[in-house]
């Protein structure tokens, strides 16, 4: 594995009373997608922000591209992009305006900069709106343009905070892919999401983040693994009975409570166990309603961590 | 030194060329000024002045002369007092985050904006003057091309450093706000004593002696007596107040000036410094 390109070690973050980031540690190897899953509030953004340079380090230490965050911002700063979570572009400023200024601010070489602008055009397919204005560009172009900015100055690493908040889904799938084509030449990506099917379709790694604690980590195998198999959703008459009734049969190995009905993970195959389940509820007397099995998805992983879904 | 300001420097000038609007109101502004409240002024305050005896050796001139100095010190004023408001919007719509979040230096920003300011002054400056001179004001009498090229010179010198110094104020209290609506009273309200306490558009010397005080904090004070030193002359009579300026102090208007701009500056580098993305 190669050497890490982002080392997070005992991070703590608070702002006045509210703790936003409890003593997180982490560290990315260079070359891969790292994805921080967690709902609103996490302490995602927060992380991003002390790692980009953009909030002090209060406890601590962060190490990105080689650099300390605390000690060597001005390299740091050199050896990243970002793509912020909320819109930051000019929008009374043409595509090819935002990224010489973009190249300006890095201090490109004319000739340098010239040449790079044409190429992150071409990757981010807006030759076509070269000299429209920002304001024009509809939700998906203005992330690409965002995205192009970020590699501008060909970053060892890449920050996107929530890089396809808002977007239609089409535009989601095409900003998924260029995610993967800048990170097949090279580029770290260090990616925020409270999408679970972003984390699970982009990254190598993801830690999941709860209450400024990552309560997991692993690869989304990994993940789903740890929570065992296959999980059969029941809503019954009477769930409360159904769950205690359902927790004796030795496939079941968790019962938890759902947004409706409830949950039962099985170890081994969800559906040759759905005929004992449903003879048992039949047998107490307990009218089923709707059931459901599926493989665990990283929204069950996020759920039975938390104990909560990531949208409540 | 890099040249990181420079790219906030085109990116001021690139939106003020693109509004129109903001473009057109900034130049014909002070055209109007000139062309309603000179005229209309200079019609009943030469009736009255006209009262008042001339002294010996003092050379009389129209009040319109006298208010086209004042006016390009106030536009002067305006423009610079507003001008830090870009970087409040910056903030506001998140802009501000990829200057931030760049290795340029924070004092670019500083510096972008002053130049900026600067050369938006410059330009309502010149334009003034150029309306002015059609208009009849006496600026440059009997001056050959040399002097009026040198004289010119003084009055974008003291109109530099001027401007250095509000649109550092401004852009302290704009990246200090938090909504356009309470920087603009903020401005408001800063203008107007900066605007009555001066003597861009009647003698000083006539106030009351507190108010007299006042005037000698008031900055504008110094660029007015610059601009009318290098257009009118050391000596001359206007409204019944005989004005003569020594070199010495031209150059201690300068000075307290330059002093100003210097005090504004880093307390707009300590803020600029402290400024914290949410």
């Amino acid at each position: 594995m190669s050497a890490p390109v982002i080392e997070v070690s005992g991070l703590a973050h608070r702002f006045k009373e509210t703790v936003a980031v409890d003593g997180i540690s982490f560290s990315v190897p260079a070359g891969q997608i790292f994805s921080f899953l967690g709902p609103n509030g996490a302490g995602k953004s927060t992380t991003i922000n002390v790692l980009t340079t953009l909030l002090a380090v209060q406890q601590g230490s962060v190490k990105v591209a080689g650099f300390d965050v605390a000690e060597q911002p001005e390299e740091v700063r050199r050896s990243i992009g970002i793509v912020f979570q909320e819109e930051t572009l000019d929008r009374d400023l043409t595509v090819w305006e935002i990224l010489e200024f973009h190249g300006n601010l890095y201090s490109m070489p004319r000739g340098e900069r010239r040449a790079r602008i044409d190429e992150m055009i071409r990757l981010v397919e807006l030759e076509k709106k070269r000299d429209v204005l920002v304001k024009h560009l509809s939700g998906g172009m203005k992330r690409r343009l965002e995205i192009a900015r970020g590699l501008m100055t060909r970053p060892k690493v890449l920050f996107l905070d929530e890089p396809t908040l808002g977007l239609d889904p089409q535009s989601r799938i095409h900003v998924w892919d260029y995610i993967r084509q800048v990170n097949r030449e090279g580029t770290t990506i260090f990616l925020t999401t409270h999408y679970m099917d972003e984390a699970d379709s982009l990254s190598d790694r993801i830690s999941i983040i709860d209450h400024g604690k990552i309560i997991a980590s692993g690869t989304s195998r990994e993940l789903k693994d740890a929570l065992g198999q296959d999980i059969i959703s029941l809503e019954t008459g009477d769930d409360v009975n159904a769950a205690e009734l359902l927790r004796t049969l030795p496939e079941v190995k968790d019962v938890r409570p759902g947004m409706r009905g409830f949950s039962v993970t099985i170890t081994g195959n969800g559906a040759a166990c759905l005929p004992p389940v449903l003879e048992r509820l039949k047998g107490a007397g307990i009218s089923v309603a709707a059931v459901n099995v599926k493989r665990p998805t990283l929204d069950d992983v996020f759920v039975h961590f938390t104990g909560r879904e990531i949208r409540g | 030194m890099g040249h990181q300001y420079l790219a906030i420097y085109w990116r001021d000038m690139l939106r003020f060329v693109r509004f129109r609007a903001l473009l057109f109101s900034s130049l014909v502004q002070p055209a109007l000024w000139m062309a309603f409240f000179g005229i209309a002024m200079t019609s009943s305050f030469d009736r009255l002045s006209s009262l008042a005896p001339v002294p010996e050796g003092a050379i009389a001139i129209p009040y319109l002369t006298f208010m086209a100095a004042g006016v390009m010190a106030l536009t002067t004023l305006f423009t610079t007092l507003f001008g830090g408001m870009g970087l409040l919007f910056d903030k506001l719509w998140g802009l501000m985050r990829e200057i931030l979040a760049s290795p340029a230096p924070r004092s670019h920003i500083l510096f972008g904006i002053s130049l900026s300011g600067i050369t938006k002054s410059f330009i309502q400056v010149i334009i003034i003057m150029a309306f002015g001179l059609l208009l009849g004001v006496q600026f440059f009498v009997g001056k050959g091309p040399a002097a009026i090229a040198l004289s010119v010179t003084g009055i974008l010198l003291f109109v530099a450093v001027f401007a250095i110094g509000f649109l550092l104020l401004s852009s302290t209290i704009a990246i200090t706000m938090e909504s356009p609506e309470s920087m603009q009273a903020v401005m408001t309200l800063l203008s107007l004593p900066l605007f009555f306490v001066s003597n861009a558009l009647y003698p000083a010397e006539s106030f009351p002696p507190f108010l007299q005080a006042a005037t000698a904090l008031n900055p504008l004070t110094y660029l007015v007596t610059g601009i009318r030193y290098f257009a009118i002359g050391p000596d001359f009579f206007a409204l019944g107040h005989h004005y003569v300026y020594t070199a010495t102090d031209v150059f201690s208007a300068f000075l307290a000036l330059a002093f100003f701009a210097a005090v504004m500056f880093s307390l707009a580098l300590r803020t600029i410094n402290h400024a914290v993305v949410n």
